[in-house]
């Protein structure tokens, strides 16, 4: 017994020796992460066949919210360009909608408040883990798309933000389910105050269905592309790129 | 008739005695236990890594580090803790803070001979999480509906009343606490403390830990809201989520034991070929 015992603490011992290496060298190679990866096409599928287009997440009420909604990524968004606009309250901001659309558009903050709008208290999830509920008002993503008249090749929209990790610019992705979801806004207005610089000023994206690094800050321009390829890296958004992060964050 | 593990390949039906070796489990069931070995061990090692990111939890629907944790896992200067509510365990060199194999200092929850990867990577502890989570309910799925199917549920698993009389729970219980396991053809039939103990995993542990995985989803609150008021909301799931997790290894630790303690080889070849030696009668121990 205590021979069959201590060969199988040997075993058990080499086992996981050869577990835990085995899974290092086969998390660095590309074909075990595009293999590993393939997972994410079958959670996308399963979640969307299961999931209504328009379905909303759950709204709460005021008092459900968090006492301190913890700031993350990028604080600000570090350019000359940037603090000059910070600076003068946006007055000369103008988000720009182009890419495949008939009109492409340019539309200053004031003229975005005053577009029929929606407010909604939503949890706001990390892929951390962390969660933090806060109410955000913000215009329609899909009115601005339908204002610009959004082409039929459009089969996606990229969110161009002003802030950077070192000299690589953030950028988000969501396809047109996303981006035409009721609850998909950009919003310049958070807990009752204007959007605050460390939660994105002027404008954050709202994807209520996906983790918080879709929820792009810093938003300068919305571009309709018909493929992610030639945007940046490739991958549909800054984390994907320089992460292997999923593009779906449905989970 | 060749899976009713009573009868013998070929033969006509007798009662098996001890010394005989009989088939005990088909092959699906052995296929179904080592892709879970496999599923569960990654999953787990995986899941650290994920809690890693955030070594904090929290009840209720909102939590982050604003917010009162009612465990932590943390490293403070050059000391690791663990804090439970108020009480704080030092784990300097197993939580919080502590040495890999290659002599560097760390200062994260899980110990990197615990997660996969073995080095901080939140985006590739998903992939292997989500993957092999795939894998898990797959294959739990399917052993679900063969296992009613094929009856082995309300055969082999459901407990008899008798099982359940007090009496009876109280002897099993006796007897494993003295170590004395059944023999002959007795042992090819699940005791009732194994049956509960696999009843518990199959339709408590494993449901509640995919359910509070799938809480951890915003996409999967939206169509299934239900799911956010089972539970209590999301920080509360991700919180039931790790304490099933260490359910399930508690469950395994003692389903090895047990093993080891009824005769591991026989037990592994059983569930490896499939066959099995039936074991003899214990003697009585001495009187204490």
């Amino acid at each position: 017994m205590s021979i069959a015992l201590s060969r199988r603490r040997l075993i058990g011992t080499l086992g996981a020796g050869l577990l835990v290496s085995g899974c290092d060298s086969w998390s660095r190679s590309g074909r075990v992460q595009a293999l590993l990866g393939s997972a994410e096409d079958l959670t996308m599928g399963t979640q969307r066949l299961i999931t209504g287009e328009a379905t909303l997440g759950r709204e709460f009420g005021p008092a459900e919210m968090s006492p301190v909604f913890r700031m993350n990524g990028n604080r600000t968004a570090d350019t000359p360009e940037y603090r000059r606009m910070l600076a003068n309250g946006f007055a000369d901001f103008r988000l720009v909608v182009d890419g495949l659309v008939r009109r492409p558009l340019a539309i200053p903050l004031d003229r975005l408040r005053e577009l029929p709008s929606r407010s909604q208290i939503t949890r706001h999830d990390c892929v951390e883990g962390w969660s933090a509920i806060g109410q955000w008002r913000g215009t329609s993503l899909a009115l601005l798309l339908d204002a610009a008249g959004v082409l039929d090749q459009a089969r996606y929209i990229v969110f161009h933000c002003a802030d950077s990790f070192g000299s690589t610019p953030y950028y988000e992705s969501v396809d047109m389910v996303d981006a035409r979801h009721p609850q998909t806004i950009l919003a310049w207005e958070m807990n009752g105050r204007p959007l605050p610089e460390g939660h994105g000023a002027p404008l954050r994206a709202r994807i209520e269905r996906q983790l918080g690094y879709k929820h792009a800050k810093f938003v300068m321009r919305v571009e309709a592309v018909a493929s992610l390829d030639r945007i940046y890296g490739g991958r549909g958004g800054y984390w994907e790129d320089v992460g292997v992060y999923a593009w779906y964050a449905g989970i | 008739m060749d899976d009713d593990p009573l009868i013998t390949a070929d033969g006509p039906i007798t009662a098996p005695r001890a010394g005989d070796v009989v088939k005990r489990h088909r092959l699906s069931t052995r296929l179904w236990h080592w892709i879970n070995v496999v599923a569960v061990v990654i999953l787990l090692m995986s899941g650290l890594s994920i809690f890693n990111a955030h070594p904090r939890l929290y009840w209720g629907e909102y939590g982050a580090n604003a917010d009162a944790p009612w465990l932590q896992i943390g490293g403070e200067g050059d000391r690791g803790f663990l804090q439970i509510g108020d009480a704080r365990i030092a784990t300097t060199g197993a939580l919080g803070r502590w040495t890999d194999e290659n002599g560097r200092t760390s200062t994260r929850a899980f110990p990197s001979w615990a997660t996969i990867p073995g080095y901080y990577s939140l985006a590739l502890g998903r992939l292997w999480h989500f993957f092999f989570a795939w894998v898990l309910v797959i294959g739990g799925l399917a052993y679900w509906l063969t296992s009613f199917l094929n009856r082995h549920v309300q055969r082999d698993l459901a407990p008899s009343r008798a099982e359940l009389a007090p009496r009876h729970l109280w002897h099993e219980i006796k007897q494993h606490a003295r170590l004395r396991f059944p023999g002959g053809a007795a042992a090819l039939r699940y005791n009732i403390l194994q049956k509960l103990s696999y009843l518990l995993v199959l339709f408590v542990l494993l449901p509640l830990i995919v359910l509070t995985g799938l809480t951890m989803s915003p996409n999967m609150d939206a169509a299934w809201p239900w799911l956010l008021d089972m539970f209590g909301g999301r920080q509360s799931a991700r919180s039931i989520h790790f304490i099933a997790a260490w359910l399930l290894v508690g469950f395994v630790i003692v389903h090895v034991v047990m093993v080891a303690l009824a005769g591991p080889v026989n037990e592994l070849r059983s569930m490896i070929t499939g066959r099995f030696r039936l074991p003899g009668e214990r003697e009585e121990a001495p009187a204490q």
